[in-house]
This record gives structure tokens, C-alpha cells and sequence, in this order.
């Protein structure tokens, strides 16, 4: 008799994968999903339940069903991978930062600073403060406004 | 708005092109400002570097700090209501005179 193709164990292996890999390639574009996986856990513990079932139905009747060697690999694989994926999101993000003890407070004067622009023109702190950037989408009105309210810095990592 | 990191100005304008971003990207490839200001994340780049921390800041027009957002998980960010309500929250207390 024939044996059947264990379904189970290649979605299940496929599951856990697209989970991984889809975290960053998609779902963290969207900040809910982002801040916690709660669309990747959920296809992660799936892939994981039927590699199980599957390796199961191998080992039970592997007169029957095939997947007892490729189930096996897969299965070590599928783990190997989820560990590292949830390793790298909530231990490895959350214990690298620096403390930044000394980063300025609310109601301390921001140290000021001269740094060049995507065009190498210098941009000062104090002076995008005194003369607001103003976006060349801006009406003659907002251009001829007073001085900016504020300013957001946003210090991130880069693209790279 | 105001970014920045340490990446290249030629890097930056590749992003600012590529998102249409109409906010200055500045470049502090030598760390300098991120050290002053300690947000410096040593080694937080795949291949060694030294890079900035995620971190926001809202200044008031005389200078001051008004808002501090330093993550400590870096794939949890400041969302732009985050920023907005605190801008909000500045705007009122100037308007009332305080």
C-alpha cells in the first residue's frame, strides 16, 4: 500500500516559516502588530500544532504515513527558527538598549546642535526653532507665519 | 520634524526621496549630537557600528524639553498621537500663559 503525503507536517512547517518571515517583511508596518506579534504568535503555535500531529501520525502508522525523517528535520528546524524569532522579540529587543541616563528631561534645556541635512546644508536646533522649516507644500500664509511652536526630533537607527 | 541618525546625508536623501518626506534628515555620522545626547546604542547595528537609540523629543520654541519618549523595547515606537498629544499639551499651557 501506498504511503499518503503528510500534509500536515509541510504546512504546519510552512506555517511556522511564513510566520517568522512575515513579521518584518509585513506586519511591521502596522504599529499594533508591530508593538507585539499577535498576528505572527498565532501562525507560529498553528505550524507548530500540526508539525506535531503530523510527526505523530508518522511515528504511529508509518505504514501509512510518510514524514518520520523529513517530519523530524522539519520539525527541528520549525523550532529552531521560532526560537530565534521569539527570542529576537522579547529578549533581544528589549535588554540591548542603552539607558540613557543623561539624555535631556522634560523641563531641561535641550543641548543645542549644528548638523548637516540630506543636502549638507547645516540645520542648527535653534534655528529650525527661530525660522521654521517650512514644506514647499505650505501656503503663503503658513510660509509668512511666526515662529515655530516647537520642533519633534525623532532619533532613529538608520536604514542600512 | 526634525530626523536623525547616523546615517550619510547621500543615505538620508535616498529615504527622503524614496518616502517623500518634506522634514529635514540630518546626519550625524561621527555620533557626535547622539553622544551628547546619550543615546548612543554601542554595536546596534548588525555590523558592529554604533548607532542611535529610538528616541523622540519635543522642544518648545525658547529650547525647553516638553516630551521625552526613550523606548526600551526597540520595536515599540512613539505612534504620531503620542507626539500630537503632547504638542497639544504644550500649545495649551503657552496659550494659558504658564
Amino acid at each position: 500500500m501506498k504511503r499518503s503525503w503528510n500534509w500536515a507536517v509541510w504546512t504546519g512547517a510552512s506555517l511556522v516559516f511564513l510566520g517568522v518571515v512575515s513579521y518584518p517583511l509585513f506586519f511591521v508596518r502596522f504599529p499594533g502588530l508591530r508593538d507585539f506579534p499577535w498576528a505572527n504568535l498565532p501562525m507560529i503555535a498553528l505550524g507548530l500544532v500540526l508539525l506535531a500531529l503530523g510527526l505523530v501520525r508518522a511515528f504511529r502508522h508509518p505504514d501509512l504515513c510518510r514524514g518520520q525523517i523529513f517530519g523530524s528535520v522539519l520539525a527541528m528546524l520549525a523550532l529552531a527558527f521560532s526560537g530565534f524569532f521569539l527570542y529576537g522579540i522579547f529578549i533581544g529587543a528589549r535588554h540591548v538598549l542603552p539607558a540613557s541616563h543623561d539624555a535631556p528631561r522634560v523641563g531641561q534645556t535641550a543641548p543645542d546642535f549644528t548638523l548637516p541635512d540630506s543636502q549638507n546644508h547645516p540645520v542648527s536646533l535653534t534655528g529650525a526653532l527661530n525660522s521654521p522649516f517650512t514644506p514647499e507644500s505650505a501656503t503663503s500664509a503658513e510660509k509668512g507665519g511666526a515662529q515655530a511652536a516647537g520642533a519633534v526630533l525623532i532619533f532613529y537607527r538608520g536604514y542600512w | 520634524m526634525i530626523a536623525i541618525s547616523v546615517d550619510s546625508p547621500a543615505d538620508s536623501e535616498s529615504l527622503r526621496r524614496s518616502q517623500g518626506y518634506t522634514f529635514p534628515i540630518l546626519s550625524d555620522a561621527h555620533e557626535d549630537v547622539i553622544r551628547r545626547w546619550d543615546l548612543v546604542h554601542v554595536h546596534g547595528r548588525p555590523d558592529g557600528a554604533d548607532i542611535s537609540r529610538p528616541a523622540e523629543f519635543l522642544i518648545d520654541s525658547s529650547g525647553k524639553v516638553r516630551w521625552v519618549n526613550l523606548t526600551e523595547d526597540f520595536v515599540v515606537r512613539a505612534r504620531p498621537e503620542e507626539a500630537l498629544a503632547a504638542f497639544d499639551a504644550m500649545n495649551k499651557s503657552s496659550h494659558s500663559g504658564e
